[in-house]
């Protein structure tokens, strides 16, 4: 077994910020993220894969496939966005990189056999660092065991 | 406990597959197919594993596990064409799986006992893109 890990970057905002609790104590919880303007950063991930080596091609995956799948179903819909504003997910979810996070996994799972080959890759894990000292990995949906 | 070490080069390959056409090679591998070659910046973190030893602290004497890698490995790849001058590399196409792979069988006989148990071979061959490697079968 080898994994195999590629890092991609995005840009957007967000606002912690839920409706289910008071203003006062959104502000007690989310500090600064509580800020009714938003504010951004640069997003950081690492998509890893594991699986086995094709003897054919000498590798685990083609990074051109997973590039694309990475494209099209994160950069395009995340970068240079508002995630509360502009991603369905956070219209109510609070996106907060751990949420971020696992919705970049489940979007990536959903997606994936129909890019890759079976008994190929099998997504593994992802970390996104919302700034160099926050890191977030998830390598199972959240609520699933 | 775990401990890496990390080390550097830089080295050009090509990746083709004598096994596939000329065109199944550049859709396969893109860029990487060009029969020029072309350079990367690699990065080899071995990570190996065990107890500090309770006189010196250490679980291993890291000057002497960068010493065995620069031996084994770096004066071996640094500044070469892989694929002309870094065998098995003129058979076997040098992605970064392949490379990860063969510098786990380039360490792991020398590793003896001193320097604790090979956990993970990490080689990076931009910052981008890396593999880890675990000895296991392929």
């Amino acid at each position: 077994m080898i994994r195999v890990t590629r890092r991609y970057r995005f840009s957007a905002s967000h606002r912690l910020h839920t409706a289910a609790l008071s203003d006062e104590v959104n502000r007690e919880i989310f500090g600064k993220c509580d800020n009714p303007f938003g504010h951004g950063h640069n997003y950081e991930i690492a998509v890893s894969a594991r699986g086995p080596l094709d003897p054919l091609s000498g590798r685990v995956l083609n990074p051109a496939v997973l590039d694309r799948l990475v494209e099209l179903q994160v950069l395009r819909p995340f970068d240079h966005r508002n995630l509360n504003e502009e991603i369905p997910e956070f219209r109510d979810d609070v996106p907060t990189t751990e949420n971020l996070a696992s919705e970049i996994f489940r979007r990536l799972q959903l997606n994936w056999k129909a890019a890759f080959p079976e008994n190929g890759p099998e997504l593994e894990k992802i970390s996104i660092a919302e700034t160099p000292r926050n890191i977030f990995e998830v390598s199972e949906l959240h609520g699933q065991a | 406990m775990l401990i890496t070490k990390r080390v550097e080069f830089s080295a050009s390959h090509v990746c083709r597959s004598p096994l596939l056409s000329d065109r199944e090679n550049e859709e396969l591998y893109g860029l990487a197919a060009n029969p020029h070659g072309h350079g990367h910046n690699y990065a080899i973190e071995v990570t190996v594993e065990g107890n500090p030893d309770p006189v010196t602290g250490m679980v291993v004497d890291l000057k002497k596990l960068k010493d065995l890698i620069n031996r084994q490995v770096v004066e071996l790849y640094d500044h070469r064409f892989l694929n002309y001058e870094v065998p098995p590399f003129d058979r076997v196409v040098p992605t970064a799986e392949n490379v990860a792979i063969d510098v786990w069988r380039r360490l792991a006989p020398h590793l003896t006992k001193e320097y604790g148990r090979l956990h993970a071979v990490r080689v990076f061959e931009t910052p981008d893109l890396y593999v880890d490697y675990f000895g296991d079968a392929v």
